[in-house]
């Protein structure tokens, strides 16, 4: 029997009848198209499935679906707002942050997480709360250069509210 | 990798929790945090037939720290490693938790979803097609134990962090079932055996882990690992002293990571009780730690060399207690400061 679940998803209210034995990530990826939460290792490991869940960023791969129920979920596709990109996005972009892209979806939810709680984030800090996040082509200097970068570009502070803020 | 198919129930309060455990409890299992269930089930090396969910009960994520402290079995990680009075006054289990995991796992993993977690084993935390290949192994679906083929018993580590740390502190949990309810000492919980390794019955709930106040005790909390960002522990030493003035009046020591259960070192308590920490009584109680681990070919690191850092890590643990500055010590380990997002 499938499972319909209730739940918000990028601000607006998302229904989906679903296989129950789906992950959120299964759920976000094949039941509402959003396919810019990344299928990596699907066992914990490597970050790429980050998603907020009330405002917590959380790995999508072990959240099952029936946990999902009335909860708010926000995916990468929820940093933009009216076409304009997240400022972690932008320098993201402009820093190179990104090279295969894979392991960058998991790790801007994880950083926008971080500036939700803490606006101005030592290095150390943005190391530490983007250590469950694994990057295979950039050798992290850029990442880190990048959010350090979205700390001062204007638009930070203002950033997306009532999308998953502090909860 | 897929879950395999299961029945999700969501109970709101510990007694209905209990008594549908009860219905069922040699195939239900309950969910935590998920941060270890899940991944055993997507491998299909724990397959219940039915799951219970956790975490819609309030009274699980209840941290009170009135009459010493109350830590619910539901907390999560994260809000104890952000709890000043955690930090503060069992600097041990904080050093412990920070360690466990990552950040995004910690949102999620609780600290009775650590303290059950399952023992691990390179011959077991594998995908079921990779099990299947060696014809599974004595722990789940197979016969043979492929660490020592000659052992009739499983020889998985215990791997949680925070165990260790609780032990030497003194934590004991409450277990409740729908026959009743009991309190054990941590200790007691655990088993050395890979299988077994835990005296829950499958029909009990760990609700909470209680931790006396903490007057005049010192702990801390020494992991090795792999990668500095982080991996689990592939041996490990808590220890926790009560000083008047230099002099020691009781003492725990608890290994991890090095046998199928946290390790308590009895000589220890004796060796150190009334006496003021010297060099010499301090390699003294490394040397009764490291012929009491008995570490296995089964996780990372070779395994002689594991088993000489048990000296070091009891060496470094004994020392932070005597108050030298073991910072660099410890950054040298970890590769990183302790750091947590408050
Ligand atoms: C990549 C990765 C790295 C990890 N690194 C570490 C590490 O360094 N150190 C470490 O210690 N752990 C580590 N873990 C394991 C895990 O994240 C933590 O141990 C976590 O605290 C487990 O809690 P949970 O709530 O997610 O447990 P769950 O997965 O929900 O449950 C774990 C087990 O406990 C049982 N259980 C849960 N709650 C109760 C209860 N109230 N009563 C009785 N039984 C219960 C479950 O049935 C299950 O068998 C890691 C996991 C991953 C995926
Ligand atoms: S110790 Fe032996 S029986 Fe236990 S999980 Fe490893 S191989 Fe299997
Ligand atoms: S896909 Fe979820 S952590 Fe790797
Ligand atoms: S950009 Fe390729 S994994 Fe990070």
């Amino acid at each position: 029997m499938k499972l319909r679940l209730t739940f918000t998803v990028n601000g607006e209210p998302a229904e989906a009848l679903v296989d129950p034995d789906k992950t959120l990530l299964e759920v976000l990826r094949e039941d509402l198209q959003l396919t810019g939460t990344k299928h990596g290792c699907e066992l914990g490991e490597c970050g790429a499935c980050a998603v907020l869940v009330d405002g917590q960023p959380l790995l999508s791969c072990l959240v099952v679906s029936h946990e999902c129920q009335g909860r708010s979920v926000v995916t990468v596709e929820g940093l933009t707002v009216d076409g304009r990109l997240h400022p972690l996005q932008e320098c993201f972009a402009d820093l190179g942050a990104s090279q295969c892209g894979y392991c960058t979806p998991g790790i801007l939810i994880a950083a926008k997480a971080l500036l939700d709680r803490e606006p101005h984030p030592t290095r150390d800090l943005i190391r530490e709360a983007l250590s469950g996040n694994l990057c295979r082509c950039t050798g992290y200097q850029q990442i880190l250069d990048a959010v350090e970068a979205a700390i001062v570009r204007p638009g930070h502070a203002s950033a997306r509210d009532g999308r998953g803020g502090q909860s | 990798m897929r879950l395999p198919s299961y029945r999700y129930r969501a109970p709101k309060t510990v007694e209905d929790a209990a008594s549908w455990l009860a219905e069922s409890p040699g195939d239900t299992m309950l969910l935590a945090g998920g941060t270890d269930l899940i991944p055993n089930m997507k491998r299909r090396q724990q397959v219940p037939a039915t799951v219970i969910g956790l975490r819609g009960i309030a009274a699980l994520s209840r941290l009170d720290t009135r009459e010493g402290t109350d830590i619910g079995a539901g907390v999560t990680l994260t809000t104890l490693v952000r709890d000043e009075r955690i930090r503060s006054k069992y600097q041990g289990l904080w050093q412990s938790a920070a360690q466990i995991a990552t950040p995004l796992l910690r949102n999620m993993g609780t600290i009775g979803g650590n303290i059950c977690l399952d023992t691990r084993c390179t011959y077991y935390d594998q995908s079921f097609e990779w099990r299947q290949a060696i014809n599974f192994c004595m722990k789940k679906d197979g016969e043979t134990c492929w660490v020592a083929t000659s052992s009739d018993r499983c020889l998985a580590v215990s791997s949680t962090d925070a165990a260790p740390a609780l032990m030497a502190l003194g934590a004991t949990v409450r277990l409740v079932s729908a026959l009743g309810t009991r309190d054990l000492a941590l200790g007691g919980l655990y088993a050395n055996d890979g299988m077994s390794y835990l005296t829950r019955r499958p029909d009990e709930i760990l609700t909470t882990v209680h931790l006396p106040e903490p007057a005049g005790w010192r702990s801390t909390y020494w992991k090795l690992r792999r990668r500095g960002s982080f991996d689990f522990p592939v041996a490990s030493v808590a220890a926790a002293a009560r000083f008047d003035g230099d002099r020691i009046i009781e003492a725990r020591i608890v290994l991890g990571a090095v046998a199928s259960c946290p390790l308590d070192v009895p000589a220890a308590g004796t060796r150190l009780a009334g006496q003021v920490l010297t060099d010499d009584l301090i390699a003294a109680v490394a040397d009764d730690a490291y012929a009491l681990a008995k570490p296995m070919d089964n996780t990372d690191f070779e395994l002689v060399w594991r088993k000489k850092t048990v000296r070091s890590l009891v060496a470094s643990a004994l020392r932070e207690l005597r108050g030298d500055d073991m910072r660099e010590a410890r950054v040298r380990l970890a590769r990183h400061p302790l750091l947590v997002v408050s």
